[in-house]
Protein backbone atom coordinates (compact mmCIF):
# COMPACT_ATOMS: atom_id res chain seq x y z
CA UNK A 1 0.00 0.00 0.00
CA UNK A 2 3.08 2.19 -0.29
CA UNK A 3 2.49 3.12 -4.02
CA UNK A 4 1.67 6.88 -3.88
CA UNK A 5 -0.25 6.41 -7.39
CA UNK A 6 -2.04 9.37 -9.16
CA UNK A 7 -5.45 8.33 -7.94
CA UNK A 8 -3.91 10.89 -4.48
CA UNK A 9 -3.24 13.79 -6.96
CA UNK A 10 -5.78 16.54 -7.13
CA UNK A 11 -4.45 16.77 -10.84
CA UNK A 12 -7.61 13.81 -12.26
CA UNK A 13 -8.68 16.94 -14.39
CA UNK A 14 -5.69 17.11 -15.94
CA UNK A 15 -4.74 12.93 -17.36
CA UNK A 16 -5.43 12.62 -20.91
CA UNK A 17 -4.52 16.36 -20.99
CA UNK A 18 -0.52 15.73 -20.55
CA UNK A 19 -0.83 16.00 -16.59
CA UNK A 20 -1.07 13.90 -13.77
CA UNK A 21 1.81 11.69 -14.51
CA UNK A 22 2.14 8.75 -17.11
CA UNK A 23 -1.04 7.06 -17.88
CA UNK A 24 -1.51 3.37 -16.77
CA UNK A 25 0.02 0.94 -19.48
CA UNK A 26 -3.14 -0.66 -20.19
CA UNK A 27 -4.45 2.45 -21.06
CA UNK A 28 -1.78 3.69 -23.60
CA UNK A 29 -2.19 -0.41 -25.06
CA UNK A 30 -5.53 -0.09 -25.60
CA UNK A 31 -4.67 3.59 -27.15
CA UNK A 32 -2.41 2.49 -29.72
CA UNK A 33 -4.91 -0.51 -30.39
CA UNK A 34 -7.54 1.90 -30.68
CA UNK A 35 -5.88 3.25 -33.55
CA UNK A 36 -5.06 0.33 -35.30
CA UNK A 37 -8.96 -0.34 -35.13
CA UNK A 38 -9.91 2.99 -36.52
CA UNK A 39 -6.92 2.45 -39.39
CA UNK A 40 -8.59 -0.54 -39.99
CA UNK A 41 -12.57 1.25 -40.24
CA UNK A 42 -10.85 3.64 -42.65
CA UNK A 43 -9.55 0.83 -44.81
CA UNK A 44 -13.18 -0.85 -44.82
CA UNK A 45 -14.83 2.75 -45.47
CA UNK A 46 -12.90 2.29 -48.80
CA UNK A 47 -14.78 -1.01 -49.51
CA UNK A 48 -18.17 0.61 -48.40
CA UNK A 49 -17.62 3.26 -50.92
CA UNK A 50 -16.76 0.95 -53.57
CA UNK A 51 -19.60 -0.98 -53.07
CA UNK A 52 -21.95 1.61 -53.32
CA UNK A 53 -20.48 2.90 -56.31
CA UNK A 54 -20.97 0.08 -58.21
CA UNK A 55 -24.15 -1.95 -56.52
CA UNK A 56 -26.26 -0.89 -59.39
CA UNK A 57 -24.29 -2.03 -62.07
CA UNK A 58 -25.28 -5.76 -62.05
CA UNK A 59 -24.80 -5.98 -65.58
CA UNK A 60 -27.95 -8.29 -66.19
CA UNK A 61 -26.94 -10.41 -63.53
CA UNK A 62 -28.70 -11.21 -60.20
CA UNK A 63 -29.53 -8.37 -58.44
CA UNK A 64 -29.51 -8.27 -54.14
CA UNK A 65 -33.32 -8.71 -53.86
CA UNK A 66 -32.61 -11.86 -55.88
CA UNK A 67 -29.77 -13.10 -54.08
CA UNK A 68 -29.71 -12.06 -50.59
CA UNK A 69 -31.48 -14.36 -47.90
CA UNK A 70 -32.47 -12.07 -44.60
CA UNK A 71 -33.84 -15.05 -42.96
CA UNK A 72 -29.89 -16.23 -42.88
CA UNK A 73 -28.57 -12.99 -42.18
CA UNK A 74 -31.21 -11.80 -39.66
CA UNK A 75 -29.28 -15.36 -37.94
CA UNK A 76 -25.82 -13.95 -38.63
CA UNK A 77 -26.55 -10.82 -37.01
CA UNK A 78 -27.72 -12.28 -33.77
CA UNK A 79 -24.49 -15.03 -33.82
CA UNK A 80 -22.24 -11.80 -33.86
CA UNK A 81 -24.41 -9.50 -31.49
CA UNK A 82 -24.08 -12.04 -28.66
CA UNK A 83 -20.63 -13.03 -29.10
CA UNK A 84 -19.57 -9.29 -28.64
CA UNK A 85 -21.65 -9.96 -25.53
CA UNK A 86 -20.15 -12.92 -24.21
CA UNK A 87 -16.33 -11.21 -25.32
CA UNK A 88 -17.37 -8.26 -23.16
CA UNK A 89 -18.60 -11.11 -20.50
CA UNK A 90 -15.29 -12.89 -20.49
CA UNK A 91 -13.41 -9.75 -20.17
CA UNK A 92 -15.43 -8.80 -17.00
CA UNK A 93 -14.54 -12.31 -16.07
CA UNK A 94 -10.88 -12.34 -17.00
CA UNK A 95 -10.51 -8.95 -14.81
CA UNK A 96 -11.71 -10.14 -11.47
CA UNK A 97 -9.25 -13.40 -12.45
CA UNK A 98 -12.31 -16.08 -13.05
CA UNK A 99 -10.39 -18.38 -15.21
CA UNK A 100 -13.40 -20.77 -14.90
CA UNK A 101 -15.59 -18.27 -16.35
CA UNK A 102 -13.45 -16.51 -18.56
CA UNK A 103 -13.05 -20.21 -20.43
CA UNK A 104 -16.63 -20.43 -20.84
CA UNK A 105 -17.57 -17.25 -21.78
CA UNK A 106 -14.60 -17.52 -24.03
CA UNK A 107 -16.05 -20.68 -25.78
CA UNK A 108 -19.36 -19.34 -26.42
CA UNK A 109 -17.48 -16.46 -28.46
CA UNK A 110 -15.78 -18.93 -30.48
CA UNK A 111 -18.96 -21.01 -31.11
CA UNK A 112 -21.09 -18.18 -31.96
CA UNK A 113 -18.41 -16.47 -34.41
CA UNK A 114 -17.85 -19.94 -35.64
CA UNK A 115 -21.53 -20.27 -36.43
CA UNK A 116 -21.72 -17.04 -38.05
CA UNK A 117 -18.84 -18.10 -40.56
CA UNK A 118 -20.11 -20.90 -41.05
CA UNK A 119 -23.52 -19.39 -42.66
CA UNK A 120 -21.47 -16.94 -44.30
CA UNK A 121 -19.13 -19.48 -46.24
CA UNK A 122 -22.24 -21.94 -46.97
CA UNK A 123 -24.23 -18.46 -48.59
CA UNK A 124 -20.94 -17.69 -50.83
CA UNK A 125 -20.80 -21.47 -51.57
CA UNK A 126 -24.61 -21.23 -52.65
CA UNK A 127 -23.95 -17.80 -54.36
CA UNK A 128 -21.38 -19.15 -56.16
CA UNK A 129 -22.74 -22.38 -57.40
CA UNK A 130 -25.67 -20.45 -59.09
CA UNK A 131 -23.21 -18.44 -61.32
CA UNK A 132 -23.27 -15.53 -59.07
CA UNK A 133 -19.58 -15.53 -58.04
CA UNK A 134 -17.48 -12.35 -58.04
CA UNK A 135 -16.56 -12.31 -61.84
CA UNK A 136 -20.39 -12.55 -62.57
CA UNK A 137 -20.64 -8.21 -62.30
CA UNK A 138 -19.46 -5.36 -60.62
CA UNK A 139 -22.09 -5.09 -57.96
CA UNK A 140 -20.76 -8.84 -57.54
CA UNK A 141 -16.98 -7.87 -57.34
CA UNK A 142 -17.67 -5.11 -54.76
CA UNK A 143 -20.11 -7.33 -52.20
CA UNK A 144 -17.42 -10.15 -52.13
CA UNK A 145 -14.66 -7.92 -51.64
CA UNK A 146 -16.46 -6.05 -48.98
CA UNK A 147 -18.11 -8.74 -47.28
CA UNK A 148 -15.22 -11.60 -47.60
CA UNK A 149 -13.18 -8.69 -46.09
CA UNK A 150 -15.87 -9.10 -42.84
CA UNK A 151 -15.29 -12.53 -43.07
CA UNK A 152 -11.67 -12.80 -43.26
CA UNK A 153 -11.45 -10.33 -39.94
CA UNK A 154 -13.70 -12.37 -38.15
CA UNK A 155 -11.63 -15.78 -39.01
CA UNK A 156 -8.52 -13.68 -37.75
CA UNK A 157 -10.69 -12.79 -34.73
CA UNK A 158 -11.49 -17.10 -33.97
CA UNK A 159 -7.42 -17.50 -34.48
CA UNK A 160 -6.43 -14.88 -32.00
CA UNK A 161 -9.08 -15.84 -29.69
CA UNK A 162 -7.81 -19.57 -29.48
CA UNK A 163 -4.32 -18.25 -29.65
CA UNK A 164 -5.51 -16.30 -26.43
CA UNK A 165 -7.02 -18.93 -24.87
CA UNK A 166 -4.14 -20.96 -24.82
CA UNK A 167 -2.18 -18.08 -23.38
CA UNK A 168 -4.83 -17.92 -20.60
CA UNK A 169 -4.21 -21.35 -20.09
CA UNK A 170 -0.46 -21.53 -20.30
CA UNK A 171 0.44 -18.29 -18.49
CA UNK A 172 -2.80 -17.28 -16.64
CA UNK A 173 -4.39 -14.10 -15.68
CA UNK A 174 -1.18 -12.43 -15.62
CA UNK A 175 -1.30 -7.86 -16.53
CA UNK A 176 0.55 -8.77 -19.96
CA UNK A 177 -2.05 -11.49 -20.75
CA UNK A 178 -5.26 -8.96 -19.74
CA UNK A 179 -3.34 -6.48 -22.12
CA UNK A 180 -3.66 -8.95 -24.72
CA UNK A 181 -7.00 -9.87 -23.97
CA UNK A 182 -8.46 -6.21 -23.85
CA UNK A 183 -6.84 -5.63 -27.33
CA UNK A 184 -9.02 -8.80 -28.50
CA UNK A 185 -11.72 -7.52 -27.49
CA UNK A 186 -11.52 -4.01 -28.43
CA UNK A 187 -10.93 -5.79 -32.25
CA UNK A 188 -13.99 -8.13 -31.44
CA UNK A 189 -16.51 -5.90 -30.76
CA UNK A 190 -15.01 -3.50 -33.80
CA UNK A 191 -15.85 -6.22 -36.15
CA UNK A 192 -19.46 -5.86 -34.80
CA UNK A 193 -19.80 -2.92 -35.76
CA UNK A 194 -18.40 -2.82 -39.28
CA UNK A 195 -21.01 -5.61 -39.51
CA UNK A 196 -23.97 -3.08 -38.49
CA UNK A 197 -22.48 -1.53 -41.69
CA UNK A 198 -22.46 -3.92 -43.76
CA UNK A 199 -26.22 -5.47 -42.81
CA UNK A 200 -27.55 -2.01 -43.53
CA UNK A 201 -25.67 -0.99 -46.55
CA UNK A 202 -25.62 -3.96 -48.21
CA UNK A 203 -28.67 -6.33 -47.03
CA UNK A 204 -31.39 -3.91 -45.38
CA UNK A 205 -31.03 -1.76 -48.57
CA UNK A 206 -29.89 -4.15 -51.23
CA UNK A 207 -33.03 -6.29 -50.59
CA UNK A 208 -35.34 -3.16 -51.29
CA UNK B 1 2.85 -7.26 -3.51
CA UNK B 2 3.61 -4.51 -4.94
CA UNK B 3 3.26 -5.91 -8.44
CA UNK B 4 -0.31 -7.17 -7.24
CA UNK B 5 -0.95 -3.21 -6.37
CA UNK B 6 0.29 -2.14 -9.22
CA UNK B 7 -2.07 -4.49 -11.52
CA UNK B 8 -5.06 -3.20 -9.41
CA UNK B 9 -3.74 0.63 -10.61
CA UNK B 10 -3.94 -0.56 -13.90
CA UNK B 11 -7.79 0.92 -15.18
CA UNK B 12 -8.83 0.68 -18.64
CA UNK B 13 -9.42 3.90 -21.11
CA UNK B 14 -12.07 5.74 -18.91
CA UNK B 15 -12.21 3.48 -15.94
CA UNK B 16 -11.72 6.16 -12.82
CA UNK B 17 -9.85 5.30 -9.88
CA UNK B 18 -11.08 2.01 -9.02
CA UNK B 19 -14.65 2.54 -9.95
CA UNK B 20 -15.01 0.29 -13.12
CA UNK B 21 -17.40 1.49 -15.44
CA UNK B 22 -17.61 -2.01 -17.40
CA UNK B 23 -20.02 -4.19 -15.46
CA UNK B 24 -22.23 -7.04 -16.03
CA UNK B 25 -25.28 -4.09 -16.16
CA UNK B 26 -23.79 -2.29 -18.88
CA UNK B 27 -22.94 -4.96 -21.17
CA UNK B 28 -26.89 -6.41 -20.41
CA UNK B 29 -27.97 -2.62 -21.36
CA UNK B 30 -26.09 -2.38 -24.74
CA UNK B 31 -27.29 -5.71 -25.96
CA UNK B 32 -30.97 -4.99 -25.33
CA UNK B 33 -30.21 -1.65 -26.95
CA UNK B 34 -28.27 -3.13 -29.93
CA UNK B 35 -31.26 -5.96 -30.22
CA UNK B 36 -33.54 -3.11 -30.38
CA UNK B 37 -32.20 -1.07 -32.90
CA UNK B 38 -31.35 -4.50 -35.12
CA UNK B 39 -34.68 -5.39 -35.06
CA UNK B 40 -35.92 -1.82 -35.78
CA UNK B 41 -34.06 -1.88 -38.51
CA UNK B 42 -35.24 -5.28 -39.83
CA UNK B 43 -39.06 -3.99 -39.05
CA UNK B 44 -37.59 -0.40 -41.16
CA UNK B 45 -36.42 -2.46 -44.47
CA UNK B 46 -39.14 -5.18 -44.30
CA UNK B 47 -42.32 -3.24 -43.89
CA UNK B 48 -43.93 0.17 -45.01
CA UNK B 49 -44.23 1.62 -41.32
CA UNK B 50 -42.01 4.58 -43.05
CA UNK B 51 -42.42 6.81 -45.94
CA UNK B 52 -40.76 4.24 -48.52
CA UNK B 53 -38.70 7.14 -50.07
CA UNK B 54 -37.37 7.41 -45.99
CA UNK B 55 -36.78 3.77 -45.61
CA UNK B 56 -32.83 4.58 -46.92
CA UNK B 57 -32.32 7.62 -44.06
CA UNK B 58 -34.13 5.52 -41.59
CA UNK B 59 -32.13 2.66 -41.82
CA UNK B 60 -29.05 5.10 -41.84
CA UNK B 61 -30.15 7.00 -38.28
CA UNK B 62 -30.96 2.94 -36.78
CA UNK B 63 -26.80 1.88 -37.90
CA UNK B 64 -25.53 5.06 -36.63
CA UNK B 65 -27.61 4.42 -33.49
CA UNK B 66 -26.79 1.53 -33.19
CA UNK B 67 -22.70 2.10 -33.81
CA UNK B 68 -23.36 4.96 -31.07
CA UNK B 69 -24.43 1.94 -28.56
CA UNK B 70 -21.52 -0.26 -29.40
CA UNK B 71 -18.72 2.33 -28.48
CA UNK B 72 -20.57 3.48 -25.23
CA UNK B 73 -21.69 0.24 -23.79
CA UNK B 74 -19.47 -2.25 -25.60
CA UNK B 75 -16.24 -0.32 -26.45
CA UNK B 76 -16.68 1.46 -23.24
CA UNK B 77 -15.90 5.19 -24.41
CA UNK B 78 -16.89 7.96 -22.42
CA UNK B 79 -16.01 11.02 -21.23
CA UNK B 80 -13.38 10.27 -18.40
CA UNK B 81 -10.16 11.71 -18.68
CA UNK B 82 -8.54 8.59 -19.84
CA UNK B 83 -10.74 8.97 -22.73
CA UNK B 84 -9.88 12.37 -24.58
CA UNK B 85 -7.05 10.99 -26.71
CA UNK B 86 -9.68 8.22 -27.91
CA UNK B 87 -12.15 10.45 -28.60
CA UNK B 88 -9.91 12.54 -30.36
CA UNK B 89 -9.12 9.39 -32.52
CA UNK B 90 -12.33 8.40 -33.13
CA UNK B 91 -13.23 12.17 -34.50
CA UNK B 92 -10.70 11.74 -36.48
CA UNK B 93 -11.14 8.74 -38.23
CA UNK B 94 -15.02 9.29 -38.47
CA UNK B 95 -13.95 12.49 -40.68
CA UNK B 96 -11.79 10.45 -43.04
CA UNK B 97 -15.01 7.90 -43.33
CA UNK B 98 -17.29 10.27 -43.66
CA UNK B 99 -14.69 11.89 -46.35
CA UNK B 100 -14.07 8.47 -48.22
CA UNK B 101 -17.45 7.73 -48.39
CA UNK B 102 -19.98 10.54 -49.53
CA UNK B 103 -16.04 12.08 -51.69
CA UNK B 104 -16.58 8.96 -53.71
CA UNK B 105 -20.32 8.64 -54.09
CA UNK B 106 -20.44 12.64 -54.88
CA UNK B 107 -18.22 12.17 -57.31
CA UNK B 108 -19.14 8.87 -58.93
CA UNK B 109 -22.63 9.77 -59.61
CA UNK B 110 -21.43 13.00 -60.92
CA UNK B 111 -19.06 11.11 -63.60
CA UNK B 112 -22.04 9.24 -64.57
CA UNK B 113 -24.97 11.55 -64.87
CA UNK B 114 -22.26 13.61 -67.41
CA UNK B 115 -21.15 10.53 -69.09
CA UNK B 116 -22.08 10.31 -72.77
CA UNK B 117 -24.18 7.51 -74.16
CA UNK B 118 -22.62 4.61 -75.12
CA UNK B 119 -23.66 2.83 -78.64
CA UNK B 120 -24.18 -0.64 -78.14
CA UNK B 121 -21.78 -3.02 -79.39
Amino acid sequence: MTIATIDTLPTEIVRGRGGGGPAPTRTTVAYGFWIFILSDIVMFSALFAAYAVLSANTAGGPTGRELFNLHNVFIETACLLFSSYTCGLGMLSAERRERVRFLVFAAFTFALGAAFLTIEISEFAGMVGAGAGPSRSAFLSSFFTLVGMHGIHVTTGLLWLAYTVAQVLVKGLRPVVLRRLACFSLFWHALDIVWVGVLTLVYLMGVR
Amino acid sequence: MDGYEQVLNDRPPGVEQQETTANFLSYTVGLVLAIAATIGSFIVSQTDLLWPPGVPVGLIVLAIAQIGVHLVFFLHLGSGPDNTNNILALAFGSLVVFLVITGSCWIIANLNDNMMPMPAH
